[in-house]
């Protein structure tokens, strides 16, 4: 096939006009590309890296309310999570926003639980957030990829693009995600300037710290968890802590049968491996 | 054609004010609900949809419900459907744009809504449905006005419309699969997650649209010169009958696989809607109004003598739409949240703005319904004892 200059550079320019030209499709500095490619961004170097986050959480490391409480404020506290209350000063059901929280074993595990079992087991407190699942069907669902997976596995989302058609919300299975019915700033007491605050009409949950871990620091609630009740690490990493309990240890996932693969294991019975 | 939706008589004039003041009144409730959030709504962390979602679900069946009568009158050049099949064709328009201003109520963040074309997921089910309802949109306000222009003029429709005429009826199809996928996909909500979801869908729709067409055309008929015959109404009427006894069918199959299985989980949800769960019984009374409307109307529309006398006949209709209306545009939205997924009951119950938001949204598309029908109706009058050819 023989093509004269002019022909080349005529198919040359509209194919890089249309994207579809080798240069077009590979240059990051395309005028179709907005904003830096992952290789030209700066790292943090102390940034904590994994090729995939995950958690391991020992229920029995967790003794007194307090325990949970001091979870639970450090999270809400961190991320400006509102905090709706009724006139007599209980949780406003209505408008609940929660990314962590605690539920009895036979609602966190629902079917897990047996007619036989006492009311101690039924009713003992596990710490539930959102599960950074492998597959997660609220990114799947989401129409605008608001929602979406980082290469480090944690399922993150974009509060300025979410539409609040809430989709996700009823995707998933684990309740994890919370939407703003109304204005959240009315609800913050103490707002953290270091973190952003939403706006009304967009869904949240946790992010297992991103913006922590960026900058080196583990999450919040591992922070503030009693010693071992809370570990975060690299579960792709053969030698890390917890891919090690994880491979030895008897540990559950919430409704793994669901195919969503959780990235939070809990150890129920409680051994010594911190 | 336009300026036939322009002049009326007194009458049309108070009918289409009363729906503007309706539509008004919807319309202040959403600036509300814009200014304060979906707060104003009774919905919550656990029931995340509610009434506005229900009306969408309920709504693009009777949208896909014109197909009913394209495919006889086009396909089979059955044309007993000639007269009757453009107020088919314009219940639908009416009947998408409702969709879209309930889809649009229930956003959280409206202003951003065209973020779906901007970041396109094939992988979600709304991006699809959107895709599918605006197209479906645009091939019924093609169809509907080439056609009717041409039989204004008194000519044959013109040959190109065939093609878009076939295509709605494959896309009539397609929007309600896709939006039973919107459901019938997700991991965890055990009451959607069947694998007849989309053919209940279709069997729901292909009654409660012609029903509601029937109850459409019978006043039509009184209000103005342009009757669609005693043979399309019966015609209609048994198209109702197959179509809810296919409808009622889907819902036992539901109910065996649920109960038979054994597996709590299945069952819950229909346990919640019919007998109440946890103490919680709101939406019973409800759900068996809509079971007995189901039983009684199905019956009516099986007995040919019933079928047959135009009286009764719409008496059916209106129940059998009125049942599937509690059916798929309410339980069938909340059941799916109840229980949520911890097991815990948490009930909702629509708010008065909620409610006059959806009554606004009813009356802009009965507006619509309105000006179109007085089209047509002008058109058919005009063009009154002329044969035409589809």
């Amino acid at each position: 096939m023989s093509m004269d200059r002019r022909q080349f550079l005529k198919i040359a320019g509209i194919s890089s006009v249309l994207g579809l030209g080798a240069t077009a499709a590979s240059a990051t500095h395309s005028i179709w590309t907005k904003g830096l490619s992952p290789e030209e961004v700066d790292k943090n170097k102390e940034a904590l890296l994994a090729k995939r986050w995950a958690m391991v959480v020992d229920m029995s490391k967790f003794k007194t309310e307090d325990d949970f409480k001091k979870v639970f404020e450090a999270c809400h506290l961190t991320h400006n999570v509102p905090d709706f209350r009724n006139a007599d000063g209980s949780v406003n059901k209505k408008d609940e926003i929660k990314w962590i929280w605690e539920a009895p074993y036979e609602k966190a595990f629902p079917g897990q639980d047996n007619k036989y079992m006492s009311e101690h087991i039924k009713d003992m407190p596990f710490i539930v957030a959102c599960n950074h699942c492998e597959n997660p069907p609220c990114v799947r669902v989401c129409p605008t990829k608001a929602t979406f997976k980082l290469p480090n596995g944690i399922t993150m989302q974009d509060e300025h693009r979410c539409i609040g058609c809430r989709f996700c919300m009823a995707a998933c299975p684990y309740g994890a995600r919370s939407f703003n019915w109304r204005d959240p700033r009315t609800a913050i007491k103490n707002e953290n300037k270091e973190y952003p605050t939403r706006t009304k009409g967009v869904v949240e949950k946790c992010t297992f710290c991103t913006e922590r871990l960026a900058v080196g620091k583990l999450p919040a609630c591992v922070e503030a968890a009693p010693k071992g009740g809370m570990l975060f690490g690299d579960i792709e990493d053969p030698n890390s802590e917890i891919r090690k309990i994880v491979t030895n240890q008897y540990t559950i996932r919430r409704k793994s049968d669901l195919g969503t693969g959780p990235a939070i294991y809990y150890i129920v019975g409680g051994s010594d491996h911190a | 054609m336009l300026e036939k939706a322009l002049e009326g008589s007194k009458t049309y004039w108070a009918w289409l004010m009363f729906l503007g003041a309706l539509a008004m009144v919807g319309a202040y409730y959403y600036y509300q609900q814009f200014t304060y959030g979906l707060g104003l709504t009774g919905l919550h962390r656990d029931v995340t949809w509610g009434l506005y979602i229900g009306q969408f679900t309920f709504l693009v069946g009777v949208a896909a419900s014109a197909v009913m009568l394209v495919i006889p009158h086009y396909l089979h050049d059955y044309k007993t459907f000639t007269k009757i099949v453009i107020l088919g064709e314009f219940l639908a328009i009416s009947a998408v744009i409702m969709c879209i201003l309930f889809i649009m109520a229930d956003m959280g963040q409206p202003m951003r809504v065209v973020n779906i074309f901007l970041h396109p997921s094939p992988t979600a089910m709304v991006f699809w449905d959107t895709v599918v309802l605006n197209g479906y949109l645009f091939i019924n306000l093609l169809v509907g006005w080439v056609t009717l222009g041409s039989d204004r003029k008194g000519i044959a429709p013109p040959k190109w419309i065939k093609p878009w005429i076939y295509l709605s009826i494959p896309w009539a199809i397609s929007i309600h699969t896709v939006t039973a996928f919107l459901y019938a996909g997700i991991p965890g909500r055990h009451f959607w997650l069947s694998a007849i979801m989309a053919a209940r869908f279709l069997a729901s729709a292909f009654a409660g649209g012609p029903a509601l067409l029937i109850i459409l055309a019978l006043i039509v008929r009184k209000i103005s010169k342009f009757d669609v015959g005693k043979e399309a109404i019966q015609a209609v009427g048994r198209i109702v009958a197959y179509a809810m006894f296919a409808n009622v069918f889907f819902l036992g199959l539901e109910f065996f696989t649920a109960f038979y299985s054994g597996i709590p989980g299945h069952a819950e949800s229909f346990l919640y809607l019919y007998t109440g769960l946890e103490g919680h019984s709101e939406l019973v009374p409800l759900m068996w109004t809509s079971t007995v409307f189901a039983a009684i109307s199905l019956f009516m529309l099986w007995v040919p003598a019933i079928r047959k006398n135009e009286v009764t006949l719409v008496l059916a209709c209106i129940m059998l739409f009125i049942s599937l209306w509690i059916d798929k545009g309410f339980g069938l939205i909340i059941g799916g949240f109840v229980p949520n997924p911890f097991e815990e009951v948490h009930t909702y119950w629509p708010t008065v703005p909620e409610t006059m938001i959806t009554i606004g949204i009813w009356a802009i598309g009965f507006l619509v319904l309105s000006m179109l029908y007085k089209i047509a109706i002008t058109v058919r009058e005009e063009t009154a004892g002329i044969e035409i050819e589809h």
